[in-house]
């Protein structure tokens, strides 16, 4: 299990900013990012704060917004960036991208973006962790979008039925796309639901990553022992939905009180207030960080794209032949003609 | 150095021809694209063009000349700067350097008009001659590939509605709970998406589901997991991991359950790479696919019929009896048409052969097994020989198939073809519940041999 001291949290908070932050730049110097990049700043003590109480083994998924849930996990930010910049020295090779970055060796076992289509897969891991008596619990990463799916509650359903181990994390950021939450439920206490279940559920404040640590210990303990859990997170998205968008559908003052729900500034000033830390000491670190991510840039900036030949592989595992391309099967039929 | 120019081939099946009319004489010169000569068979005309350029030298056939054999020097092209002095050796000079071509070796005629290779083909036996057959229905034989697959690797599990205690709503899994326990014969509760989505998981996870859909119009419930999740995974991930699975159930019309029991999903799941499709007829199939289906590492739509669930047929008695993907079976050899089909529309287009042989036609009926991969290679051999095609299937007719396998005929043997394919498909309605109309929604053996007929102009 991770460190989870304030200033251990605080770093892979930062991290986690400062990741989502720099993304952008991958299109200021001229790369060819995906248009749906979605990012997760506002809501790094979801990710920080449950992935702390992961162990190695255990399994996961995410939505699509996900950059810093997998990089809390332990993901090498270099080849994120890559990935997401479409790049062979990425997780996939290029293939996935922003949205369906995975890795078998973190337990990632992928991002998906259908809302909801990752939720089922960690109750299958679950049921595989038993067959297996492998002690790993599997852990689904979605957005309160996710609860108006019918899978969230198959899913749930089959997990508690079953006691099987596997931990739902929902990050209520307020948002799916442009429709708020109160807009789209009448009930927005959303660990309600999964009590109806029979999980073991809670909601918490994101505010404090600390207090996300302490329910994620709590319930992933539960989970572990076969009493499946649900924790709801609030949070604020602090930016649109995805690049482009600049939200127009909500009140700038509304977007001014959100942004003073900041879990990294919160930590921050609580290192200060403790004396757990000094300024100084945080400039380092946030310096430090910066010059990880300005790498991470580099790296995927100086990666080569995937070779043309590479688009065919991964169809099928490899023992298949490779399909043939339609204009080389075209080729070979004209030249017999 | 001087060339020949060679009598063409208007076709690949094309033998001979009629040098009709030169349209240049000894002395021109032409240049690539210029019309030279018109050739006849008894099927086209065609006006023959120069490849390169040069001087006519020599003119070796005159125009009028019947039967002229594709690939005869018909002329002889001069380079510049040569003469039709020059013409007598060159001839003699390829006939020479033959002998040095290894004896042992068929060689291949000289010349641009090569005819296409045959397709390869896989035509060995299902099983070994001599085997001991037994009788035994779909059922038996599906549940027996399942329960042996079962026996031989721990981490295959079956899940569904219905599966372990009722022991399947069709008893495709009968005796399975006593063999194997809860733990891998597992009840779902009725919900298509979440169980299928289960599964992917758990394939993630290191285990190999057998997910069992109850009828695969169930499975328009799962569609996300079965394409977005298990198809796409090992693409997107690059290749770090994929579903190894079976999602299988009855697909197509049974008998009186209306529009929303009733369709055929086969053309939809054909579409996506990264499945494997497939749609066996016989009971030794369904077992022997099964049995190579749970050990592929891919996701593979298994798509059975309710119908055929209850019919007999030969299966081997052997240990460990599998058929691989993308081989066909012919199950009747036949010279006048080629009838493909799959799945239950096997049993039209057996019938529609029996009928038609009375009739002096003889058709050859190719069973795909699998519909992706597709052995399209059969498929060509044959329209090769047959020069006639008639697909068969219980589907819809738009997106069909039946269209890509014409699609493919098309683009691959055109030259082969002596009159277009036809797809018999089911009608382009919702399956209506009255017996009468049901009946006509569904392909018929009339059907089927209407087509035949109507192909060979018979």
């Amino acid at each position: 299990m991770k460190n989870t001291t304030l200033p251990q949290l605080y770093q892979e908070m930062r991290r986690v900013r400062t990741f989502e932050e720099r993304v952008g730049e991958l299109f200021v110097r001229g790369q060819s990012a995906g248009s749906m990049l979605h990012l997760s700043i506002g809501e790094e003590s979801a990710a920080v704060g449950v992935c702390a109480r992961m162990r190695d083994g255990d399994t996961f998924t995410t939505h699509h917004r996900g950059h810093g849930i997998f990089l809390a996990r332990g993901a090498d930010p270099d080849r994120m960036m890559a990935e997401i910049a479409g790049k062979d020295t990425g997780y996939c090779h290029g293939k996935g991208g922003s949205m369906h970055i995975a890795d078998m060796g973190l337990g990632h076992l992928g991002a998906n973006a259908i809302v909801g289509g990752g939720i089922p897969a960690v109750v299958g891991a679950g049921l595989s962790a038993r067959h297996q008596k492998s002690g790993a619990v599997s852990v689904a990463f979605f957005g309160d979008g996710a609860t108006g799916q019918g899978i969230l509650y198959e899913s749930m359903n089959m997990a508690a039925l079953w006691k099987l181990p596997v931990m739902f994390v929902c990050i209520n950021n307020q948002y799916g796309m442009g429709t708020r939450i109160d807009q789209a439920t009448a009930n927005p206490d959303l660990h309600e639901r999964a009590a109806a279940f029979g999980l073991a559920a809670r909601t918490v404040d994101g505010l404090e990553v600390e207090d996300v640590v302490e329910a994620a210990t709590d319930l992933m303990e539960q989970a572990r022992g076969g009493t499946p859990a649900f924790l709801a997170i609030d949070c604020y998205r602090f930016y649109g939905h995805a690049r482009k968008d600049k939200s127009p559908y909500r009140e700038e003052l509304e977007e001014e009180e959100g942004r003073k729900k900041d879990p990294v500034l919160q930590a921050r000033e609580k290192l200060l207030t403790t004396g757990l830390m000094d300024t100084a000491e945080l400039d380092a670190l946030d310096d430090e960080i910066a010059r990880e991510m300005d790498a991470a840039i580099d790296f995927a900036i100086a990666g080569e794209e995937p070779q043309m030949q590479s688009m065919f592989r991964d169809v099928y595992a490899p023992t298949e032949p490779e399909p043939e391309p339609v204009r080389t099967r075209l080729d070979r039929i004209l030249a017999q003609g | 150095m001087a060339t020949e120019i060679l009598m063409p081939a208007l076709s690949p099946t094309m033998e001979e021809g009629t040098l009709a009319k030169w349209l240049v004489k000894e002395g021109d010169t032409v240049s690539s694209g210029d019309i030279m000569a018109e050739i006849e068979t008894d099927k086209a005309t065609m006006e023959f063009e120069a490849v390169d350029e040069g001087t006519i030298g020599k003119i070796l056939v005159e125009e009028g000349t019947e039967g002229v054999k594709v690939n005869t020097a018909i002329a002889v092209l001069l380079d510049e700067g040569e003469s039709a002095d020059d013409i007598d050796t060159t001839p003699a000079a390829a006939p020479e350097a033959a002998p040095a071509v290894d004896a042992g070796k068929e060689v291949s005629p000289a010349g641009a008009a090569e005819a296409p290779a045959a397709p390869q083909t896989d035509t060995s036996p299902d099983w070994p001659e001599g085997t001991t057959l037994k009788q035994q229905t779909v059922r038996e034989a599906l549940r027996d590939g399942m329960a042996e697959e079962m026996r031989r690797d721990d981490s295959v599990f079956l899940m569904g509605e219905e599966v372990a205690e009722y022991e399947g709503a069709y008893k495709i899994s009968q005796g399975m709970l006593d063999e194997f326990g809860a733990k891998r014969v597992i009840d779902t509760p009725i919900t298509e998406h979440g169980f299928a989505g289960i599964g992917v998981g758990a394939a993630f996870g290191g285990l190999k589901p057998i997910v069992e859909f109850m009828t695969f119009n169930f499975a328009m419930q799962a569609m996300d997991q079965i394409i977005n999740s298990a198809a796409k995974t090992l693409y997107m991930s690059g290749g770090q991991m994929g579903a190894p699975m079976v999602f299988r159930g009855p697909n197509g019309a049974a008998a009186r359950v209306g529009a929303q029991h009733s369709q055929d999903y086969a053309a939809w799941f054909m579409q996506v790479p990264g499945l494997k499709v497939a749609m066996p007829y016989s009971a030794s199939d369904y077992k022997g696919l099964m049995k190579t289906a749970i050990r592929d590492p891919n996701p593979v739509i298994f798509l059975e019929n309710e119908i055929l669930y209850g019919r007999s047929f030969d299966v081997p008695e052997l240990d460990d009896y599998t058929v691989p993907f993308g081989k066909a079976r012919i199950w009747r050899e036949g010279e006048d048409v080629t009838i493909v089909s799959f799945g239950i529309g096997m049993t039209y287009a057996l019938a529609a052969a029996d009928k038609l042989a009375e009739g002096g036609i003889s058709a050859e009926v190719i069973d795909l097994r699998t519909l992706r991969p597709m052995d399209t290679a059969s498929i060509l051999k044959s329209v090769m020989k047959t020069n006639r095609c008639v697909t068969v299937e219980e589907g819809w007719p738009q997106g069909s198939v039946g269209n890509y396998i014409s699609s493919v005929i098309m683009q691959e043997a055109f030259d082969y073809l002596d009159a277009p394919v036809i797809n018999c498909t089911g009608k382009d309605v919702p399956m209506p519940y009255a017996a009468n109309l049901e009946k006509l929604a569904l392909v018929t053996t009339d059907e089927v041999i209407a087509a035949v007929r109507q192909v060979t102009y018979a």
